[in-house]
């Protein structure tokens, strides 16, 4: 059978999705809001998430929400009409997620 | 709005007219047509095509929602004639142009070849596995069973779903919404064995794949389908089986 390699990218994208809907909220309350309104103390919260597995788990979810953004750039470009280039277009889109999470990683390990 | 039938007012149409060979491309041509608030599109052309001009082509049947084959633009979204009604589109002009995304064969009239040959490919019917029941004996079905693919057996074939979608409009080779969600309809039924001569082609780029999940099509279905719904679940039964092909040692089968 011809394998597509879709199942990847689009799990990752669903994985991304998840995550993205379930703690973007919370980082925007946490770092918009708690921490300006002094409820949180920047200190505690940077010291929960600089633990080591706290810092392996940012880095993960930093790499499903690039990828889901990469996927859905790629998906859109080539539904606005861009079919004919849709595969440097996906390598490209990849590739900056993969570019983006190793900077993500050298912040969170930095 | 009283007794329909004494009253002259009338509502106009636009009517997009085309024949191969001697026009260049469609046009639209103005009508005007008694109103009567009973009356939907259908009415309208019969009425056209019956006291008007005769050679006004279109397709219907049973003028009721169930073959399938009287769909069209009507301002621009694909419907059935036979279920849109005029009293929804006062004051007018109504437009009515054939189904995009397909080669036009005549007025209203669309070209059907690509769907059909599509619809085929997928294997829409019941495949029996290596044990099927006796001829004299009855399959059964659990009612459960029955739902897990009844939604997806209400498709009518009317196509309005690829008009509706954007990746069919770019993508020539991408099998559509309808016949993805016939797939699955056979793929879920309890009775069917043929899931791995289907995924082949609906598991494939030109399959589920290619579905960027815009989800025009459940909008636009007469018959809440929701072809977007089947191919998503489709994606996670494809996602599925790859992981477990994958990373299973020892082979799934
Ligand atoms: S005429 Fe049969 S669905 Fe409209």
């Amino acid at each position: 059978m011809r394998r597509s390699p879709e199942p990847v990218f689009w799990s990752l994208f669903s994985a991304g999705g998840v995550v993205l809907a379930l703690i973007a909220p919370a980082l925007i309350l946490a770092t918009g809001f708690l921490v300006p309104a002094e409820r949180v103390e920047f200190d505690r919260l940077s010291a929960i998430l600089t633990q080591p597995l706290a810092r392996i788990a940012v880095v993960g979810l930093a790499f499903l929400t690039f990828v889901h953004a990469a996927h859905r750039l790629r998906h859109t470009l080539v539904d606005v009409g861009l079919r004919a280039y849709g595969g440097p277009i996906a390598t490209v889109s990849y590739l900056a997620a993969l570019a983006l999470t190793a900077w993500a990683a050298l912040v969170a390990f930095g | 709005m009283t007794s329909g039938a004494t009253t002259t007012q009338t509502i106009g149409f636009e009517i997009a007219r085309y024949l191969p060979g001697e026009d260049r491309a469609p046009t639209l041509r103005h009508y005007d047509v008694p109103y009567r608030p009973e009356w939907v599109v259908l009415d309208a052309l019969n009425y056209l095509k019956d006291e008007v001009d005769g050679t006004l082509s279109f397709r219907w049947s049973c003028r009721m929602g169930v073959c399938g084959s009287c769909g069209a633009m009507v301002n621009g979204v694909p419907r059935l004639m036979c279920a849109a009604f005029l009293r929804d589109y006062l004051p007018g002009p109504i437009r009515v142009e054939p189904l995009a995304n397909f080669p036009i064969e005549r007025d209203l009239v669309i070209v059907l070849d690509d769907f059909m040959q599509k619809l085929r490919a997928v294997k829409p019917w019941i495949i029996p596995g290596d044990r099927p029941p006796p001829a004299d004996a009855e399959y059964r079905q659990t009612p459960a069973q029955l739902a897990d693919f009844k939604q997806y057996s209400m498709c009518i074939n009317c196509l309005l779903c690829y008009s509706a979608c954007p990746v069919y409009q770019h993508e020539e080779e991408f099998l559509g919404p309808a016949v993805l969600a016939l797939a699955q309809r056979y793929d879920h039924d309890s009775r069917d064995r043929g899931n791995s001569q289907r995924h082949e082609l609906t598991w494939s780029d030109e399959g589920i794949w290619d579905c960027t999940f815009v989800g025009e099509c459940s909008a636009v279905c007469p018959k809440h389908v929701d072809p977007a719904g089947a191919i998503q679940q489709a994606k996670v039964e494809s996602t599925m089986d790859w992981y477990r092909s994958v990373l299973w040692p020892f082979g799934r089968r």
